[in-house]
């Protein structure tokens, strides 16, 4: 007989929805340990098959079973870089915990009794770092007198950094906003990741000699080209996706209709929700729409809820989604969250108009209902309009979550640098290498929108393409 | 990000318009007329647009000129010299065209003369013909005539009180040159009701015209999108696709009201600074 899983300890409702404070806190010994003993250590560990990185699972779990926590933690950074990170914000559930022999056949997510590898991982890289343990740099003298410009300091971007710094290789990070992380700043809201997570990645990365330049927007105020001609061997492209998509509806540029880039920006990068303290303003509404079923459309939605919390309006923001929960691409956890905090869901329902008030501000949507028809290409049931379904929501503020794309303006200056159809980087699967010689590129610039597990896993690759470039070069 | 030099062009009622001189090596050496920085003052501060008016590759310095109307321009111009800012980084949007037009009229009102600087020395390099008309409410806000004179073939003064020049709006002087000549360019940055009056006198008179639009911005990369525009129905970025557009097509209202939805914050934060 399994044992049930061990719960992970949260803040209150009430107390979360008042602050931007961390949500799941995580694991104690005890618990872990518990956790850890429901792991079956199969013969043929399945689990590992669905970690994009292929973490050895099964043997970190073992380690930790033992104790011996130096052991895990070093078990999974040879595989992954950012353990407290990735023990955070992977969606475990379509991924290693899927996999779980304790998941249901069939099942399009993890089943509940699937072992919380990620809580796991978590409480190991918090470990490591309240130990911290960090893997050694180990310079090759041969490659210390190579430089390496890494464009974008997200994911992608500081996980390339890292695995090149280790080796001697001299690193220059440019980030075109003022402060580093990439979407795991801007994006990700503190309660999901707290600031002194990827701070304490961060400077490691500053102890290892990686070089931080902000303000710095290459294909602007440097090119390529440029950076080459400066002395730099190879480049590495880790610039993310994001561009906001609209729903190209009328009325969409109503007032206090934001992106979800836009929206979370204001209040993660730019602390608004501590105006006028912090003097970046947001909007907040009584009527708060989010639409989109994504992690960034979750993350959105209890922004929302918290700044009506932070203003004493009445709790009032709605999800809006085309499709049903189960269809929705954002992790079951965030989903979970949403719910017990308050954030009401609409499923089936797409937005037709936006319709506003003489100040040109949105005051509704007009929505159509719609039901599941066949599968697309994406393999989820397609969403199908009713005709005549048509009614309105009030709406003082929206957020539009439906999808982010590349970055345009590193590509746009570039023009010898391939992209396909949607605008990512062309790359060799093998090296992650552009069709400009020496220029490597990872993360959602490559793929689209992914997790911070799979752009870690394209960095690495680069990294290790761009290091044996830099031995060859050398010899 | 440096500050090397602060001018006070002028002061009307305790209202300054603010030059800084900053040290940016990088930006300096790769600015072109009609682009634009992003700043921060301090570690708190908001991100906020400020186009370039003129660059100096050669000390590395940038120079830019702003009213001090809201909290963070009035922040920026307590600033000294040897003080640094927080964040500077640029340059952002894509610069005017620059080419022989032929014969061109410039357009600018109020702090917008500032950034019409630039594009009227550059479009004179190259060979146009260069009518200006500039606008202030009176003749003590007016700035920049005098270097506006040295790049223009023409200038005419307008102010709405008539105390210097014509009295009157630039777009009534404009719509004069217009009926009397033939011209092949008119290239226009003020307020936006200055903006949209010079669109539709040129779109009368069949005439191409460039504004230079002051949308609210946020990252300035092109991530964010509340500097969204419709121009001839279309979604366009200032940041990244502009923020030179064409005139005839910007829909003036949506701006307009884009424009001021913060405007009860900014009222409020500059209540707070008045008791700093």
């Amino acid at each position: 007989m399994i044992k049930e899983p061990v719960k992970v300890k949260e803040a209150s409702v009430q107390e979360r929805v008042a602050n931007f404070a961390e949500v799941v806190q995580g694991y104690s010994e005890a618990e872990a340990l518990a956790e850890a003993a429901r792991c079956l250590q199969c013969k043929n560990p399945v689990c590992i098959s669905g970690c994009p990185v292929e973490i050895d699972i099964k043997q970190f779990i073992y380690h930790l079973r033992q104790k011996d926590y130096q052991a895990a933690y070093f078990k999974i950074r040879e595989k992954s870089n950012f353990p407290s990170i990735c023990g955070r914000v992977c969606p475990a559930e379509y991924q290693c915990r899927k996999a779980c022999v304790l998941t249901k056949k069939g099942s399009p997510f993890a089943s509940e009794q699937a072992i919380n590898i990620h809580f796991l991982e978590r409480f190991i890289g918090d470990w490591g770092k309240n130990n911290n343990l960090e893997i050694a740099a180990k310079p090759d003298p041969k490659l210390s007198k190579f430089k390496v410009a890494v464009v974008g300091s997200g994911p992608a971007g500081l996980c390339c950094a890292g695995e090149l710094a280790r080796q001697g290789v001299q690193v220059d990070v440019f980030e075109s906003l003022h402060k580093t992380g990439g979407v795991l700043r801007y994006g990700i809201p503190p309660f999901r990741l707290p600031w002194d997570v990827l701070d304490f990645e961060i400077d490691y990365l500053k102890k290892l000699g990686v070089n931080i330049i902000t303000n710095f927007l290459v294909g602007k105020a440097k090119t390529i080209k440029e950076l080459f001609l400066e002395g730099y061997s190879a480049v590495f492209l880790g610039l993310g996706a994001g561009v906001p998509s609209f729903l190209g509806v009328k009325g969409e540029n109503l007032c206090n209709i934001y992106s979800v880039n836009e929206f979370l920006t204001r209040v993660n990068l730019m602390s608004a929700y501590k105006f006028p303290e912090f003097h970046t303003p947001v909007n907040i509404g009584k009527h708060v729409l989010i639409v989109g079923g994504g992690n960034t459309a979750m993350d959105a939605a209890r922004v929302a809820l918290r700044l009506q919390k932070l203003k004493g309006y009445p709790l009032n923001t709605t999800v809006i989604y085309r499709r049903t929960e189960v269809e929705m691409p954002a992790r079951r956890l965030e989903i979970e969250h949403a719910r017990e905090e308050g954030i009401k869901f609409e499923f089936l329902v797409q937005p037709k108009e936006f319709i506003g008030d003489e100040q040109g501000c949105v005051k509704k949507m007009l929505c159509l209902r719609s039901e599941l028809g066949a599968p697309d290409s994406s393999g989820r049931r397609r969403p199908v309009i009713i005709p005549g379904s048509d009614f309105e929501l009030d709406c003082d503020l929206c957020v539009i979550a439906v999808g982010l794309k590349a970055n345009q303006i590193l590509i746009n200056a570039t023009p010898e640098l391939k992209t396909d159809k949607y605008s990512d980087v062309i790359v060799d699967p093998e090296t992650m290498e552009c069709s400009i010689k020496d220029v490597f590129a990872g993360g959602d610039i490559v793929g689209g929108e992914g997790t911070v597990i799979e752009a870690m896993g394209m960095a690495k690759k680069a990294a290790k393409a761009i290091l044996a470039r830099l031995a060859k070069k050398g010899e | 990000m440096k500050i090397i030099n602060k001018k006070i062009i002028n002061d009307v009622g305790g209202v300054r318009i603010v030059q800084l001189d900053i040290l940016s090596p990088d930006i300096a050496a790769k600015a072109l007329p009609g682009q634009f920085i992003m700043l921060m003052v301090d570690s708190q501060g908001e991100r906020i647009p400020l186009t370039l008016v003129d660059t100096d590759p050669d000390k590395g310095v940038i120079s830019l000129m702003f009213q001090e109307a809201g909290f963070t321009t009035r922040q920026l111009g307590r600033l000294e010299p040897n003080d640094t800012l927080y964040s500077l980084v640029g340059p952002l949007g894509h610069p005017t065209q620059i080419k022989k037009f032929g014969k061109v009229i410039l357009v600018g009102g109020g702090v917008g003369i500032a950034e019409i600087l630039p594009v009227a020395r550059a479009l004179k390099a190259a060979g146009n013909q260069i009518t200006t008309i500039l606008g202030s409410r009176n003749k003590d806000l007016l700035i920049l005539e005098k270097e506006l004179k040295e790049s223009s073939d023409q200038i005419y003064i307008m102010t709405d009180d008539g105390s210097y020049g014509r009295k009157g709006f630039t777009t009534e002087m404009l719509a004069e040159l217009l009926k009397k000549d033939k011209y092949d360019l008119i290239y226009s940055v003020g307020p936006i009701p200055m903006m949209k009056r010079v669109a539709m006198v040129s779109k009368e008179y069949n005439t191409p015209t460039l504004v230079s639009l002051n949308a609210l911005m946020v990252d300035a990369t092109g991530m964010c999108g509340c500097c969204r525009v419709s121009v001839f129905g279309q979604v366009k970025f200032s940041c990244v696709d502009g923020p030179d557009f064409d005139g005839a097509g910007v829909d003036w209202d949506e701006l307009e009201k884009r424009n001021k939805v913060y405007a009860a914050q900014e009222k409020h934060i500059c209540q707070l600074g008045r008791h700093d």
